[in-house]
C-alpha cells in the first residue's frame, strides 16, 4: 500500500484512513458533513497526492495529446487546463483529465489514481509522435485549497496576485518561497485551487495553509469530496464514466470538441453528438424514503430501463437525490421511475442533475 | 472509547439487546453508530414481521454507505421506534437510548447465546 508525504499529518489529525486506489487515504477527519460545509462556506484542504501526472514534451507533443484527447488542445492557450478525455475506438472512456498546456512542446496530463498504469499503458502504446511521454506520478505531490475563502487564505502566502489568475489557468509560482504550480481549477464546484510540488515542498506548504487559514480551513476528506463533487454533477470514473459508458451519454458532450483534429473515437463520438445516445445521465429525485446508491437497478414498471451511478442525501440541499444512467425515452423531465433498494421498489421522479449550483469566480 | 452498556445483551455486529419479561429492545451501540458516521436513514421494518436471529432486519445509511442490521434474537417485531423516521440522527446522539424495534421472543434461552458487556468490550479494543 502506498503512502502520501502527508500520510502522518492524516493520522495526527485523526483521520479515519481508507485504501482508495491503492493509496492510505484520509476518508474523513471530524465528520463529512462538516468537512462538507466547510469546503461550500470557508475552505477546506484536500490531499489529493494520489492523483497521477504524465508529462508530454517534444516537437509533437501538441500532436500526441491532440490526437488522444477529446478536447481541443490545437486552440488551447499556453497555461490554460483542458478538461476532456482519453478514449477507446468505440467510444468508451479510459478516463477522464486534465490537460495542462506549457506550450506547444510541453504539456502535463493530470489522471485518476486508480487509472494511472492503464493509462500511462494506453497513452505510450500511442505515442507515435516526436514526443517523450514519462510518468511522474511517484515525483509529484498535490493538495487542493477549495471554497470561497481559498483565494484569500492562499493569497497570504504569495506575492502573486492570485486574483488575477482566471479559472481553469495556471502559472509556476512561490508559496512561501517554495517553487509550485498552482492552477484555479478543483472537483467541488467552488472556487480553489490545486497546487503540485516537490513532497517535501506540499509537505511544508499543507501546514502553512493550515496555519494561515486557521479557523477558515479545515483539512478535509475523500468522504466529502465525493458528496461535493456530486451534488454539482461532476463525474467520477468508474461511476458516471467508464469503459462501457462514453462522455456523449454521461453530459459531457462540452469536453469532446468536434473541430479538434482527429483523435481516438472521434467518429463514435461525433455521430453520438448529431444522433442523440440511447441512453444518459440525468437526475433523480427519490419521493419515498431511503437512499438509493451506485448500483442499484431503474424500472419503469416491469421494464429495467438503466441503473444508478452515484446517489447520496445532499448535504448541501438534505434532498436524496442521485446520477442515474436511463435509456431513452424514460430520461426525460419529471418521468416517474422506481428503484429497487434492496428488494424494495422506490418511487423516483427525473430531474436535472445539477443538484447544487456551482460557484466559480473569475 | 467507545460507550458499552453493563447489563445489556451483545452482538459481534455490534447490534445491543435490552430484555423486558418476555420481550427485547434492539439497537446498535456506540461503537457501531461511531464507526458509521453521521446516520442519514434508518430503513424500518414492519410491526408483526417475523425476524431470526442472525438475518438482517433493518438497514441504516450512513452519508457514505449502507449498513445491516441483524437481528440478535428470533421472534415477532411488536414495535418499531417510528422517531428515527424523521430523525435518524438520534441514532448517534444515543444509540442505547434509542432502538430500533422492540421484539417478542421466541425462545428466551436464545439470549445465553450473545456477548455480555465485558466480552464485547474485547471485541471493541
Amino acid at each position: 500500500m502506498k503512502k502520501t508525504i502527508l500520510y502522518d499529518s492524516h493520522l495526527k489529525l485523526n483521520a479515519k484512513m481508507v485504501d482508495f486506489a491503492g493509496f492510505m487515504m484520509p476518508v474523513v477527519y471530524t465528520s463529512i458533513k462538516e468537512e462538507h460545509f466547510y469546503v461550500r462556506e470557508k475552505a477546506g484542504m484536500f490531499d489529493v497526492s494520489h492523483m497521477g501526472e504524465f508529462y508530454v514534451k517534444g516537437k509533437e507533443a501538441e500532436k500526441f495529446v491532440d490526437n488522444i484527447f477529446t478536447n481541443d488542445v490545437l486552440t488551447q492557450k499556453d497555461n490554460q487546463v483542458l478538461y476532456g478525455m482519453m478514449c477507446y475506438p468505440n467510444g468508451g472512456v479510459v478516463d477522464d483529465l486534465l490537460v495542462y498546456k506549457i506550450n506547444r512542446e510541453s504539456f502535463i496530463m493530470i489522471v485518476n489514481a486508480s487509472n494511472i498504469d492503464k493509462d500511462f499503458e494506453w497513452a505510450t502504446k500511442n505515442n507515435i509522435f516526436d514526443c517523450t511521454l514519462t510518468n511522474e506520478s511517484d515525483k509529484i505531490s498535490e493538495v487542493a485549497l477549495q471554497g470561497p475563502l481559498a483565494e484569500e487564505i492562499l493569497n497570504t502566502l504569495t506575492d502573486y496576485d492570485l486574483t488575477t489568475l482566471p479559472f481553469f489557468t495556471f502559472q509556476y509560482i512561490k508559496v512561501n518561497g517554495k517553487d509550485v504550480l498552482v492552477s484555479r481549477t478543483g472537483y467541488t464546484g467552488e472556487d480553489g485551487f490545486e497546487i503540485y510540488g516537490d513532497h517535501d515542498v506540499i509537505a511544508k506548504i499543507w501546514d502553512e495553509i493550515l496555519e494561515a487559514g486557521k479557523d477558515n480551513v479545515m483539512a478535509c476528506g475523500l468522504g466529502c469530496r465525493d458528496t461535493l463533487r456530486f451534488e454539482v454533477a461532476l463525474p467520477l470514473y468508474g461511476n458516471e464514466l467508464g469503459k462501457d459508458i462514453t462522455p456523449i451519454e454521461a453530459g459531457l458532450s462540452f469536453a469532446v470538441k468536434l473541430n479538434a483534429g482527429d483523435f481516438i473515437g472521434k467518429d463514435v463520438l461525433v455521430k453520438q453528438k448529431l444522433e442523440k445516445t440511447k441512453r444518459r445521465i440525468v437526475g433523480l429525485s427519490l419521493l419515498d424514503k431511503g437512499i438509493i446508491r451506485h448500483g442499484y437497478e431503474v424500472y419503469h414498471e416491469d421494464l429495467l430501463v438503466g441503473f444508478v451511478t452515484t446517489g447520496y442525501k445532499s448535504p448541501s440541499t438534505g434532498e436524496t437525490v442521485a446520477m442515474a444512467m436511463i435509456d431513452r425515452p424514460y430520461d426525460k423531465l419529471k418521468t416517474e421511475l422506481t428503484v429497487s433498494v434492496r428488494g424494495k421498489m422506490k418511487k423516483v421522479v427525473v430531474r436535472n442533475k445539477k443538484f447544487y449550483q456551482k460557484s466559480y469566480k473569475n | 472509547m467507545s460507550k458499552i452498556i453493563e447489563g445489556l445483551y451483545y452482538t459481534n455486529t455490534h447490534e445491543w439487546v435490552r430484555v423486558e419479561e418476555e420481550f427485547v429492545f434492539i439497537g446498535i451501540t456506540d461503537y457501531a453508530q461511531a464507526s458509521l458516521g453521521e446516520i442519514v436513514f434508518v430503513e424500518l421494518p414492519e410491526e408483526e414481521d417475523q425476524v431470526e436471529a442472525g438475518e438482517e432486519f433493518s438497514a441504516i445509511e450512513s452519508v457514505k454507505a449502507a449498513s445491516d442490521v441483524l437481528s440478535p434474537v428470533t421472534g415477532i417485531i411488536v414495535l418499531i421506534n417510528d422517531d428515527l423516521e424523521d430523525s435518524p440522527e438520534l441514532i448517534n446522539e444515543d444509540p442505547y437510548e434509542n432502538w430500533i424495534v422492540k421484539v417478542e421472543l421466541e425462545d428466551k434461552t436464545e439470549l445465553n447465546k450473545l456477548l455480555n458487556a465485558k466480552e464485547y468490550k474485547e471485541i471493541c479494543e
